[in-house]
């Protein structure tokens, strides 16, 4: 990688063009001055050539999974096989409008009623909607699903939901978008949820607990049986954060663990591309109970026949009616379809014999990793883990040389220099140096002895001289940037300075 | 295990990797799995395929789909795709990257980030923008919630009736399990009505309005005042927008509004039956602190050279947990990407020629459709790109027939008129034919 | 090792308080500042009234925020305006560098606060 410093505005050069468009055939009315732009529009103006150099050059300071082995915690960074961006970017796929007639996608609509019924089996839950666009619109959308299960029961009182002290940021902040309030549930010394701290929280105010099975420590909950049933005891129902399904992928179902309601990422399990922060999708899965309280719209089926339910007078699809129990709609149309046409993708070629090791390959690599490196790096919790597992930070992390020790964001960065991205780090929160790995199951042994060594490497590093950590990255494009000048005087756009007066 | 591309796995490898492990199989990994939890079922699921087997299923499935000359908007509008954009957004190093957490190795998505929130702010006016929403629909649920948090005690939001069903909607549904309270804002002779807007205000506690620049009748609204009222009494100023249509309408800056969101996808995004698009959103410096979702700002690296951060995360879910300003995590980064491609493209000067192209034969469009006799007008009001007339003949028959012949168009609306769209992608032979589709339906 | 200085009054959540007559000065302990790091951004929105315990505002560093809790209550007379600009005058003198001013409604509430020596053994 190499470091370019051009922003496109500054390729700009008043008259340059990059697109080309037919001959317009007719003069529109002008459009009455009042209700025109008053301000110049000073977007760049540069060649085809310059947009190619420009964004092509801009990749080039990108890791992306393509590029190199990704151990990123929470995030199952996943090989993203070519033959989904294929299908996705069929024209026939491309060209369609989303609110034409039913009878001219059924293709599309098959596409949707397929994967409901895939994904239903491989969690075992009873309906899918594909509305949301990613994890925590998911989670949004699932709690909503759980608010107004309540909101129909006549019970208004449940207005707290529970989550563990390790879950993933998007578990509270999506509580509390939907009006829900917070309560925090210890993890015991075993990293699971502390069923006896959990029990004194559960009350007729309670809608529900959140949960990710394995959690964030990569630790899966034993006890899942016995919080299912405490929670479903008091009223309430249990949500399945779907972030950590992969090493469930093909071994364990949540709908069979007890989960009322749950997400999947799409872009994580299911080999979708993560383009850099989306477009991700975030299909929830409900019991059969709450099948109706899915949002619309969604697609119907019947005789062979697809139809999609959404609730408008002026869709011109459907006839059936949409369900009183409806959460209501959460995205514009249907989720973003392409993203789903990956995943089918994905599962058509996976079948239902290789979903069988998807899981499991994922926990071998996992532990492998594990295990080779906890001689180096500090183990909180001794056991064996799914996907991911959690280090908090170096065993020697060279302090006893006199100088500031290496922490977890140094060895992150070093690992940079070595041609690797760097793990989730200062995540979970229950350690202080956290250093979360999880390697995915597309990632042979070679990979992982390779990525072993290095982080042995950087560990005897540390311990000799950490100046070597603490300088890192050397290799990058760029070196460690002022985080928080950017913070305290943001510029947040491109300022051009010919202009300001 | 043999036979399947993803999984790099011989059996002398995992044989290898469970002895360094210390146990004896795969299955002993899930021990902890309390064993009625272990699958023993079969997945109700195909057969593996192969990649040439995929093929012909999607070839097969794609054949089912016949396709429509595109006449109709409604949130969704058919304008054309250069060839680069596909080509750019498929490079592997921004399609497989993670959101830009490392920022030493991802300063292609920071960079194009940072040139998006740029682009945003010259198309809108407004002083700042973040990393992008999923869609328009839900960017304006969130500026709704902005409304509420900034107002610090108030809890009524107004909404335009003259919003795109689809916006009104995802609206009410933030709105339902947030408590907060949505009045509508009444529309007269096709425009949103600033009685209506000034009634809904002096009744109190409201913290903002949501309402359109092009409404879902396609007509250009005229937001004289609006921004005043709502000033006046504290509350803010929403205005949903179809960015394209910036290039030559009045910016959400100039009619004073204080947030702009809208649905990125008019600029340059594939239909693709509704998504992925990218939702924006834009507001005033004063309200940078309370944008949800991601922001890139500029900054040095040690040896001074520009660089560009995810910045201001300090309002982030992963940080504020449930006190984030919004639990938005994954966005839509690699469309914004391609929406950057497109305006870097197009340039002010194409953006506002694709603008009166579309006008153009939506104009040339609209006189015609009249001249047919099967039509009324509506509204007698300047529009772009979208409009919408009264049949003279059954709407869902008028629309059926068309989509026989080919065509998507004339798309009904709630009050049984029905709305066209034409885009610079639709020639005069194509507005020709539909016209004349039209004159043959023979009831 | 954190300075704690002599003749403040300290909270759990690491808030001091400072009294001139009927005023409270509130800021946070050195302590609290070396926890966050640098200081990025003072959120002090504008509140009339506090009651001891209530979130008054937060303090934000690049990767983490902190809620500041009013030790006492009472009207607030004035926010200070220059760390809303500067806001690393926090971590260059936490001491001197008050983000709150409280005319306090109740001063006996200072009795259930910290002396100098029990926050310091706090932080042990």
């Amino acid at each position: 990688m190499r470091y370019y410093d051009k922003l496109i505005f500054e390729l700009s050069k008043s008259g340059r063009c990059g697109y080309s468009l037919p001959e317009a055939f007719a003069q529109a009315p002008a459009v009455p001055s009042s209700l025109c732009r008053q301000s110049a529009l000073n977007l760049p103006e540069v060649s085809e050539t310059d947009v190619v150099r420009h964004y092509t050059n801009l990749s080039q300071m990108n890791f992306g999974v393509d590029t190199g082995f990704y151990p990123l915690g929470s995030c199952t960074m996943k090989y993203n096989p070519k033959i989904n961006e294929e299908i996705a970017g069929m024209q026939a796929f491309q060209d369609i409008h989303p609110l034409q007639r039913c009878d001219s996608i059924q293709g599309v609509l098959e596409v949707y009623y397929e994967m409901e019924k895939a994904l239903s089996s491989i969690t075992g839950m009873e309906r899918f909607t594909f509305a949301p666009c990613a994890g925590a619109h998911g989670e949004l959308t699932g709690l909503m699903i759980m608010r107004r299960y309540h909101m129909l029961r006549g019970d208004s009182s449940r207005v707290k939901v529970i989550v563990p002290d390790s879950a993933h940021g998007t578990n509270p902040a999506s509580a509390a978008v939907c009006g829900l309030q917070i309560v925090e549930v210890k993890s015991d010394d075993r990293g699971l949820v502390d069923v006896d701290a959990l029990k004194p929280l559960l009350g007729p105010d309670i809608a529900g607990i959140m949960m990710t099975n394995p959690n964030t420590l990569g630790l899966f909950e034993r006890e899942i049986k016995e919080i299912a049933g405490l929670v479903h005891g008091c009223g309430g129902l249990l949500y399945y954060d779907g972030a950590n399904m992969n090493p469930l992928l093909g071994v364990v179902r949540p709908g069979d663990m007890g989960f009322d309601i749950m997400h999947l990422n799409l872009h994580k399990t299911f080999s979708t591309p993560h383009g850099g922060g989306g477009p991700g999708s975030g299909p929830v899965g409900v019991c059969r109970k709450l099948a109706n309280l899915l949002p619309v719209p969604k697609v119907t089926e019947k005789d062979g026949r697809f139809s999609v339910v959404d609730g408008f007078s002026n869709h011109v699809c459907g006839d059936a009616a949409v369900p009183e129990e409806t959460v209501g709609q959460v995205s514009g149309f249907m989720g973003n379809f392409s993203v789903i046409l990956r995943a089918y993708t994905y599962i058509l070629m996976l079948g239902r014999q290789n979903i069988k090791m998807a899981g499991k390959l994922a926990t071998l690599g996992a532990n492998y990793v594990k295990e080779s490196l906890k001689d180096c790096y500090r183990l909180p919790i001794e056991a064996v883990c799914k996907h991911e597992f959690v280090f908090d930070g170096l065993k020697d992390d060279g302090s006893s040389t006199g100088k500031p020790g290496a922490t977890t964001l140094d060895v992150a960065k070093r690992l940079l220099d070595f041609g690797y991205h760097a793990p989730t780090i200062y995540f979970p929160l229950l350690f202080h140096q956290a250093i979360m790995i999880e390697p995915t199951e597309t990632e042979s042994k070679e990979t992982l002895d390779a990525f072993i060594d290095v982080m042995k490497k950087i560990a005897r590093e540390a311990a000799a001289d950490p100046d070597i950590l603490h300088t890192a990255p050397h290799d990058a494009p760029i070196s460690r940037p002022d985080e928080t000048e950017a913070a305290r005087h943001p510029v947040v756009k491109f300022q051009d300075e010919s202009r300001i007066i | 295990m043999s036979g399947f591309p993803y999984f790099p796995h011989t059996d002398g490898d995992i044989r290898l990797m469970l002895e360094r492990i210390g146990v004896k199989s795969l299955d002993e990994l899930y021990s902890d799995v309390p064993s009625d939890f272990i699958f023993k079922g079969e997945y109700d699921l195909p057969d593996a395929m192969s990649e040439q087997e995929v093929r012909d299923y999607f070839e097969s499935l794609a054949s089912r789909n016949p396709k429509l000359k595109v006449f109709a908007g409604a949130g969704a509008y058919d304008h054309y795709t250069p060839a680069v954009i596909h080509y750019l957004t498929q490079r592997s190093e921004f399609l497989t990257a993670y959101t830009p957490y490392q920022c030493e190795i991802s300063q292609g998505t920071l960079r194009y980030v940072f040139e998006y929130q740029s682009m945003i702010c010259e198309l809108t006016g407004m002083d700042v923008s973040n990393a992008s929403m999923y869609d328009g629909p839900t960017s304006a649920a969130e500026a709704m919630r902005m409304c509420v948090a900034a107002s610090r005690g108030r809890n009524t939001v107004l909404v335009s009736k003259g919003l795109l069903p689809q916006v009104l909607s995802v609206i009410r549904t933030y709105a339902l399990y947030s408590g907060t309270c949505i009045k509508e804002i009444e529309c007269r002779n096709g425009h949103t009505s600033y009685e209506s807007l000034k009634a809904l205000v002096a009744e109190g506690d409201v913290a903002g309005a949501v309402v359109p620049s092009l409404n879902r009748y396609g007509i250009i609204e005229d937001l004289s005042g609006f921004a005043d009222t709502l000033h006046a009494d504290k509350a803010l100023m929403v205005e949903y927008c179809d960015p394209s249509a910036l290039a030559v309408l009045r910016t959400p800056s100039e009619w004073g509004a204080d947030i702009a969101v809208g649905d990125g996808q008019s600029l340059g995004i594939p239909l693709c039956y509704g998504g992925p698009y990218v939702g924006f959103m834009a507001c005033r410096n004063e309200y940078l602190r309370k944008l949800p979702g991601r922001i890139v700002g500029e900054t040095r690296d040690k040896e001074g050279r520009r660089a560009f951060v995810l910045t201001l995360q300090a309002r982030e879910q992963h940080i504020r947990r449930e006190k984030a300003t919004s639990n938005i995590c994954s966005n839509e980064s690699l469309m914004a990407l391609w929406v950057t491609v497109y305006m870097s493209l197009m340039g002010p000067q194409g953006l506002r020629e694709v603008n009166e192209a579309s006008s153009a034969g939506a104009h040339y469009l609209y006189d015609r459709l009249l001249a047919t006799g099967r039509f009324e007008p509506v509204f007698d009001a300047p529009f772009l790109k979208e409009f919408v007339l009264k049949p003279l003949l059954p709407a869902k028959e008028l629309h059926d027939r068309l989509c026989d012949a080919g065509f998507f168009a004339a798309l009904e609306t709630e009050e049984g008129y029905v709305s066209f769209c034409v885009t610079e992608k639709r020639t005069k032979a194509e507005i020709d034919a539909l016209v004349k589709a039209i004159e043959e339906i023979r009831l | 090792m954190s300075e704690v200085i002599e003749g403040l009054r300290y909270s759990e959540s690491h808030e001091w308080v400072r009294v001139e007559g009927n005023v409270a000065f509130i800021g946070v302990s050195d302590f609290a500042q070396k926890e966050l790091g640098d200081i990025t951004y003072v959120d002090v929105p504008d509140i009339d009234v506090l009651s001891a315990g209530d979130e008054f505002g937060a303090l934000e560093s690049v990767k983490a925020s902190s809620e500041l809790y009013s030790p006492v209550s009472g009207k607030v007379l004035e926010v200070n305006g220059a760390l809303l600009d500067r806001p690393e005058l926090i971590n260059e003198d936490p001491y001197g560098s008050w983000i709150v001013k409280v005319e306090m409604s109740d001063p006996s509430e200072l009795d259930a606060l910290m002396d100098a020596a029990s926050y310091a053994a706090q932080n042990k």
